[in-house]
C-alpha cells in the first residue's frame, strides 16, 4: 500500500500531466505564456524564488562593492554619493526583493503540498501579488537609469534603507530618489500583503480531511505567523511612506521639522514595521529548520506544542521591541529600560526554540546531508546572533554599540547565518521535490564549506570594528582608528563568500540538467510533499490525502508504530 | 489506496474548515487597521504642535448629519445580509439600496465639509500640521468609503439585474464585513478628530 | 605609496596590533558614563559567554554522540517532547535575563538620570551637514568642530553637560571614550553629560547618516587642565584680531597693487564675496550662521570637520573648490581667482 503512493505514477496522471502533452512546437512560447499566466501555486512559489536569486546576485555584488571601498582607509574606488546609493539599494534589496520574496517563494511551493491540497486559498490573488512585486523590484532598479541616470548611477535612492526623516524630505533629498523608494516599497508591500493574507487564509482554510491544528507541519504554524506579522508590520510602513509621499508632493508637514514636524515620528513608524520584519525573515528560517533537523536526526521534533506557542510568542513580543532601535535618540530612562526589557524577553521563546532542535538531535541518528550541515551551522550562527542581540538590547552598552559595525556584523549574523543558511538548507532539501532531480551532495559539500569560512571570516570579525568606534553607512574612514586590518580581513571574506555562491549557482543549474532522480521521497520524509511526485503535477495528489498525526508518511512506513497512536 | 492512513479517522466528524472569504477579509481589515493605527497616531502626536493656525477647535464642527448616515447604512446592510441569508431577495434589494445611499450621502456630507474648510477657513493640506494630518486622516478613510461604495454599487446592480441569488449570501457578508470596519474605522476617526481635538 | 609609510601593506598588519589601542575604541574609556558601560558591558560579555560555551558544549555533545552508524536502517525511539524539560528551558533563561536587566537598568538610571552640579559646563551642540557647531552660553562663544572641556576631578567635579540639536537632519554625537553616542534631531533639544579624568585629545565622529558627507564628520574633543581650559576661553572670547583693515573701513586700498597677496587684499575679497553670509568672524562684517564661525580658525587644528590639518595649503585647496576634499559639501566653490583665493588664504590664516 505504502509502496503504491509513494512511487510508480500510473498512466492517468501521466495523461493528466501537462507537461507530458506539450507539443514540441512552438513549446517555448508556450512555456513562457504558460508561467505568465499561470495561478497555480507551484509555479508562483519557483518563479518568487528565482525573483529572489536574481536580486541575491545583484545586492550581493553591491555588497562587493562596499567591501572593497572599505578594504582600505581613504579608498577611492567609488565616490560618496555612488557608495550611499550602492548600500542603501544593498539594504532594501536583501530585504524586500530577497528576503521576503524567497520565503514567500519556499511558503508558496510547499505549504499547498505539506497540507494536502491542491492549491493556495486564492491562486489569483497570489498571481497577482508575485506580480506586483516584481513590478515594483523592477520599478525600484528602473531608479538606476530613469531620471538623469543614464549619466552615472542615475537617482538610485541614497538614504539608507530605513530612510530616516527629515533627509528624505524635498528639502534635503531634492530630485526622485526618495519618491522611488517610497513609490516601489507601497507596491511591493501590497504585494506582500496579498501573500501575506493568501499564506493565513491557505493555513486555516486549506487543509487536507484529519489535518487538525494541532496536526499542521510546524511550517504551516510558522507561516501563519510570518502572515499575521505581515499584516501587522507592513501597513505601518506603507502609512508613513504615504505621508513621506505627502509631504513631497502635496506640501504636507508630516516629518517637515520646520513647521512642527517630528523626526522621531519617522523613526517609531518605520521601525514598528522594521522590527517585526526582522521576525518575518527569520520565522521562516525556524519553519525550515523544523522540517529538515528532525528528518536528519531521524527523530520527531521534541515539544511540537511549545514550539507553536514559542513561535506566537516571538510573533507577540516582536510587536513591542522597535524602539530598541532608538535608545539613543533621546528616549526617558523609563522608555530605554522598558524596550530593554521586552527586547531580551524575545530570547525566551527563541531560547526554547533553540533547545528544541537540540532535544530533536538528542537521542537521534544523525545524517550529516549537505541540508543538516547548513542547518547545524545555522544553530550555531543563530546562537551567536541571538547572544549579541541580547547585549544590544542592553540599553547602556547600546549607546556605544548602536549604528556601529557591531550592528551590521549582528543582522548580518542574523540575516546571512541563520536566515541564508536556512534557505541553503532548504534548497538542498526541497529541490529534489521542486525538480525532481538531486542537487549534487559533493558540489554541495564544497559549498558547505566555503559559506561557512567565508561568513565566519566576513562577520566574525565584523563584530571588531564595531566595538572600535566605526559606525556604519560611512564612505571611508580614518587610518588613525586601527580599523583597517579589521575591514581587510572581512573583505577577503566576502570574496571567499562569492566564490561559495559561485559554486551554489553552478550546482543548482548543473543538477537542474545533470542531477541524479530524485524519485518522490529521496529523504525518508514524513511530511505530505513526499507522498506524490517529484515534481508534482499540477494537481498536486491525485487523491486528496487523509491525515491522522503530524507525520502521515511515518504512520504509512511503521503501521506497527504510528505517531497517531500517541499524539 | 492510502487506506493506512484511513483507517484511524473512521470516526471522525465531518471535516470543516472556516471560510477562506472571512478569514480573507478578516486578514485585509487587519493589515488596513495598522495603516490607520499608524496615521490615527500622527494626527494624535501632532494635536496642538502647530506653529501657526487654524486650528481645530476654530474650524471644525462635527460632522452629525454624515455620522447618523454612515453609522445607521452598517445597520441597514446587517438587516440586507439577513435577508439575502432568508432568501428575500426583494428584502434585500430594498435594504442594499438604502446602504448605498446613505454611503453617498456620508461621502456627500464631507464634501460639503472640505469646500467650508478649504474656502472659508483657508485650510489646505500644506497650510500647517493640522492640515496635513486632517485631511490625510479623513482622506484616507473616505477613500475607503469610496472604494465600498463602488463595490456596494457593483452588487446593488447585480442584485437589480437578478444576477445576484442567494446563493451568493456568503459573499455578500464578507462584502458587509469590509463595510462595517468602514463603519469602526470613522467611530475611531470622529472622536480623535472631532470630539478629541476639536474640544 | 612610499616605503614605510603608513600606506604599506605591512602597516596594515601593524594596525591589528594596535587594534585595542585604537582612539576610538569603546573600552579605553576615560570618563564616567563611558566607564560605567564598559564595566556593565564586561559583566554582560562574561554572562553570555557562559550561556554561549554552554550551548555549543551541547550541540557538539549531540553531534559527537548521535551520528547515524553507517549502514544502520533502524529508526531511534521518538520522544515526542517533555513538559518538565521545556519548562526547566524556559525558566533558567528568564532568570539570566532577569539579572542582565536589572544590572542594565541600574546603569540606565545612573547615568542617565544625574543632575548637573553647579559646577558643570555647558555647551549646546548644534549639528549641521557636515559639520559640528559648538556653543559655550555662558561665555557667549562659539565654535566648530573642536570641542575643549575641561578636566574633571572627582574631588571637585566640573563634568560638562551638553545640549543636543540640529539645524537640519539627524545626527549623532559619539567620541566612545567619553560615552555612549546620543542623536541630534532637529526640532528637539537632547542631552548627554561627560566628566572626562584624563587630560587629551579624543576622537570621534557622526554616527547617524546624514547625507552625501556623514563619513567626514569627524569629531575631535580635547581635554584640558582648568587652567588650560580658562586660557583657551579667554582667547576664544576675544574678538578677531584686526589687524588689517576691512571693506568698510576708510583704508583706501585702491592704490596698492591689487596683485599681491596681503591679507588686508583677502578680507576685502572675503567681504566682498558671498562668504560672509554663511562665515562670521566676530569684530567684522561678517555675521553668517550657515557655516562655522571662522573668529579664531587657526587656533584649531583641523578643518572641514577634522578631515584635514588646518594648513594654509589645505585651506587653499578647500576654498578652491570644497568639493576636491568633501564632494557633497555644502560649501560652494566661489569660482575666484586663484590670486583672489591666494589673497584669501592669506587673510584667514591671520585669524588666531
Amino acid at each position: 500500500m505504502a509502496t503504491t503512493i509513494m512511487s510508480d505514477p500510473n498512466p492517468t496522471r501521466e495523461a493528466l500531466d501537462e507537461r507530458a502533452s506539450t507539443d514540441p512546437g512552438g513549446r517555448y512560447l508556450d512555456t513562457i505564456h504558460s508561467w505568465i499566466v499561470t495561478v497555480d501555486h507551484k509555479k508562483i512559489g519557483i518563479m518568487y524564488i528565482c525573483y529572489a536569486l536574481v536580486f541575491l546576485l545583484i545586492a550581493g555584488m553591491q555588497a562587493m562593492v562596499i567591501r572593497i571601498q572599505l578594504a582600505i582607509p581613504h579608498n577611492t574606488f567609488v565616490s560618496p554619493f555612488t557608495y550611499n546609493r550602492v548600500f542603501t539599494m544593498h539594504g532594501t534589496t536583501m530585504v524586500f526583493l530577497v528576503g521576503m520574496p524567497i520565503l514567500f517563494g519556499f511558503g508558496n511551493y510547499l505549504l499547498p503540498l505539506m497540507l494536502g491540497v491542491r492549491d493556495m486559498a486564492f491562486p489569483r490573488l497570489n498571481a497577482f501579488s508575485f506580480w506586483i512585486s516584481a513590478f515594483a523590484g523592477a520599478f525600484l532598479y528602473f531608479s538606476f537609469i530613469g531620471g538623469a541616470g543614464l549619466a552615472g548611477t542615475g537617482t538610485a535612492p541614497d538614504v539608507g534603507w530605513f530612510a530616516y526623516a527629515p533627509l528624505t524630505e524635498k528639502a534635503f533629498s531634492p530630485g526622485h530618489t526618495v519618491d522611488y523608494w517610497a513609490l516601489a516599497l507601497i507596491l511591493n508591500g501590497i504585494g506582500s500583503i496579498g501573500t501575506a493574507v493568501n499564506l493565513f487564509t491557505t493555513v486555516f482554510c486549506m487543509r487536507c480531511k484529519g489535518m487538525t491544528l494541532l496536526r499542521i507541519p510546524l511550517l504551516g504554524w510558522i507561516y501563519a505567523t510570518t502572515a499575521f506579522l505581515v499584516l501587522v508590520a507592513i501597513g505601518p510602513l506603507t502609512a508613513a511612506q504615504i505621508m513621506l509621499l505627502i509631504d513631497r508632493y502635496l506640501g504636507g508637514h508630516f516629518f517637515d521639522t520646520q513647521m512642527g514636524g517630528s523626526a522621531i515620528l519617522w523613526a517609531h513608524f518605520f521601525w514598528i514595521f522594521g522590527h517585526p520584519e526582522v521576525y518575518i525573515l527569520v520565522l521562516p528560517a525556524f519553519g525550515f529548520a523544523n522540517e529538515i533537523i528532525p528528518v536528519f536526526s531521524r527523530k520527531a521534533i521534541f515539544g511540537y506544542p511549545a514550539m507553536v506557542a514559542a513561535t506566537a510568542g516571538v510573533a507577540f513580543i516582536s510587536s513591542g521591541v522597535w524602539a530598541h532601535h532608538m535608545f539613543t535618540m533621546g528616549m526617558t530612562s523609563f522608555g530605554n529600560t522598558f524596550f530593554t526589557l521586552s527586547t531580551m524577553l524575545v530570547s525566551i521563546p527563541t531560547g526554547i526554540k533553540v533547545f528544541n532542535w537540540i532535544a530533536t538531535m538528542w537521542g537521534g541518528k544523525i545524517r550529516l546531508t549537505v541540508p543538516m550541515l547548513f542547518s547545524i551551522a545555522f544553530l550555531f550562527q543563530w546562537l551567536t546572533a541571538g547572544l549579541t542581540g541580547i547585549m544590544l538590547s542592553v540599553s547602556a552598552w547600546n549607546w556605544q554599540l548602536h549604528n556601529s559595525y557591531f550592528v551590521v556584523a549582528h543582522f548580518h549574523y542574523v540575516l546571512v547565518g541563520a536566515i541564508l543558511f536556512m534557505v541553503f538548507a532548504a534548497f538542498y532539501y526541497w529541490y529534489p521535490k521542486m525538480t525532481g532531480r538531486m542537487l549534487n551532495e559533493r558540489l554541495g559539500k564544497w559549498h558547505f564549506w566555503t559559506m561557512v569560512v567565508g561568513f565566519h571570516l566576513t562577520f566574525d570579525f565584523m563584530h571588531i570594528p564595531g566595538l572600535l568606534g566605526m559606525p556604519r553607512q560611512i564612505y571611508t574612514y580614518e587610518p588613525n582608528r586601527g580599523w583597517t586590518g579589521w575591514n581587510e580581513i572581512v573583505t577577503l571574506g566576502t570574496f571567499v563568500q562569492a566564490i561559495a555562491i559561485g559554486i551554489f549557482v553552478y550546482n543548482l543549474v548543473h543538477s537542474y540538467f545533470q542531477g541524479e532522480v530524485a524519485g518522490p521521497d529521496p529523504w525518508d520524509a514524513w511530511t505530505l510533499e513526499w507522498s506524490t511526485q517529484s515534481p508534482p503535477p499540477e494537481y498536486n495528489f491525485a487523491v486528496d490525502p487523509i491525515v491522522a498525526s503530524r507525520r502521515p508518511l511515518w504512520d504509512l512506513k511503521h503501521p506497527e508504530d504510528p505517531d497517531s497512536a500517541f499524539e | 489506496m492510502s487506506t493506512a492512513a484511513l483507517l484511524h479517522i473512521d470516526n471522525d466528524p465531518i471535516w470543516q474548515l472556516p471560510s477562506r472569504g472571512r478569514v480573507g477579509m478578516a486578514c485585509v481589515i487587519l493589515a488596513e487597521s495598522a495603516v490607520f493605527t499608524i496615521f490615527v497616531v500622527a494626527y494624535i502626536y501632532y494635536i496642538g504642535r502647530d506653529v501657526n493656525g487654524p486650528k481645530p477647535q476654530d474650524v471644525l464642527k462635527p460632522p452629525i448629519f454624515g455620522t447618523i448616515c454612515l453609522l445607521s447604512s452598517s445597520f441597514f446592510i446587517w438587516l440586507a445580509e439577513r435577508a439575502i441569508e432568508r432568501g428575500r431577495m426583494q428584502a434585500f434589494r430594498f435594504y442594499w439600496a438604502v446602504t448605498t445611499m446613505l454611503g453617498a450621502l456620508f461621502l456627500a456630507d464631507t464634501g460639503v465639509e472640505w469646500r467650508k474648510l478649504l474656502t472659508q477657513d483657508h485650510l489646505t493640506i500644506s497650510t500647517n500640521l493640522f492640515g496635513t494630518t486632517f485631511y490625510s486622516l479623513v482622506g484616507l478613510h473616505a477613500s475607503h468609503v469610496i472604494v465600498g461604495l463602488l463595490l456596494l454599487s457593483v452588487t446593488l446592480v447585480a442584485a437589480l439585474t437578478n444576477k445576484l441569488t442567494p446563493a451568493h449570501s456568503e459573499r455578500v457578508q464578507v462584502l458587509a464585513l469590509y463595510w462595517h470596519f468602514v463603519d469602526a474605522v470613522w467611530v475611531v476617526v470622529f472622536t480623535v478628530v472631532y470630539l478629541v481635538s476639536a474640544r | 605609496m612610499t616605503v614605510g609609510g603608513s600606506g604599506t601593506w605591512y602597516s596594515h598588519f601593524y594596525s591589528f596590533g594596535i587594534c585595542v589601542a585604537s582612539p576610538t575604541s569603546i573600552f579605553s574609556t576615560t570618563s564616567t558614563p563611558a566607564d560605567k558601560v564598559r564595566l556593565l558591558s564586561l559583566d554582560v560579555l562574561f554572562t553570555l559567554g557562559c550561556v554561549f560555551l554552554a550551548i555549543v558544549a551541547l550541540i557538539v555533545h549531540v553531534l559527537v554522540h548521535y551520528r547515524a552508524r553507517k549502514g544502520d536502517t533502524t529508526e531511534p525511539p521518538q520522544v515526542f517532547g517533555s513538559a518538565q524539560i521545556e519548562l526547566a528551558w524556559t525558566i533558567i533563561p528568564t532568570l539570566i535575563i532577569l539579572v542582565l536587566f536589572l544590572g542594565t537598568a541600574r546603569v540606565v538610571f545612573e547615568v542617565q538620570d544625574a543632575a548637573a552640579p553647579k559646577s558643570a559646563l555647558n555647551v549646546t551642540v548644534v549639528g549641521h551637514q557636515y559639520w559640528w557647531e559648538f556653543r559655550y552660553p555662558k561665555y557667549n562663544l562659539v565654535t566648530a568642530n573642536e570641542l575643549h572641556i575641561p578636566l574633571s576631578d572627582p574631588g571637585n567635579p566640573t563634568p560638562t553637560y551638553m545640549e543636543l540639536t540640529s539645524a537640519d537632519v539627524i545626527h549623532s554625537f559619539w567620541v566612545p571614550s567619553l560615552a555612549g553616542k546620543t542623536d541630534l534631531l532637529p526640532n528637539r533639544v537632547n542631552e548627554m553629560w561627560v566628566d572626562p579624568h584624563k587630560v587629551g585629545l579624543y576622537e570621534g565622529q557622526c554616527a547617524q547618516f546624514c547625507g552625501a558627507q556623514h563619513a567626514k564628520m569627524l569629531l575631535r574633543v580635547y581635554v584640558e587642565t582648568p587652567e588650560d581650559f580658562q586660557r583657551w576661553i579667554g582667547t576664544q572670547r576675544q574678538q578677531a584680531k584686526t589687524s588689517v583693515p576691512g571693506i568698510l573701513s576708510n583704508v583706501d586700498l585702491e592704490s596698492d597693487n591689487s596683485q599681491k597677496i596681503t591679507p588686508q587684499l583677502g578680507r576685502r575679497v572675503f567681504e566682498g564675496q558671498a562668504c560672509i553670509s554663511c562665515h562670521a568672524v566676530r569684530g567684522t562684517v561678517a555675521g553668517g550662521r550657515f557655516g562655522p564661525d571662522l573668529t579664531h580658525l587657526m587656533s584649531r587644528s583641523t578643518i572641514a570637520a577634522g578631515i584635514a590639518p588646518n594648513t594654509p595649503e589645505n585651506l587653499l585647496i578647500w576654498i578652491t573648490d570644497p568639493s576636491v576634499m568633501k564632494p557633497g559639501s555644502l560649501m560652494p566653490a566661489m569660482h575666484l581667482t586663484s590670486l583672489e583665493n591666494k589673497q584669501i588664504t592669506a587673510y584667514l590664516t591671520t585669524l588666531r
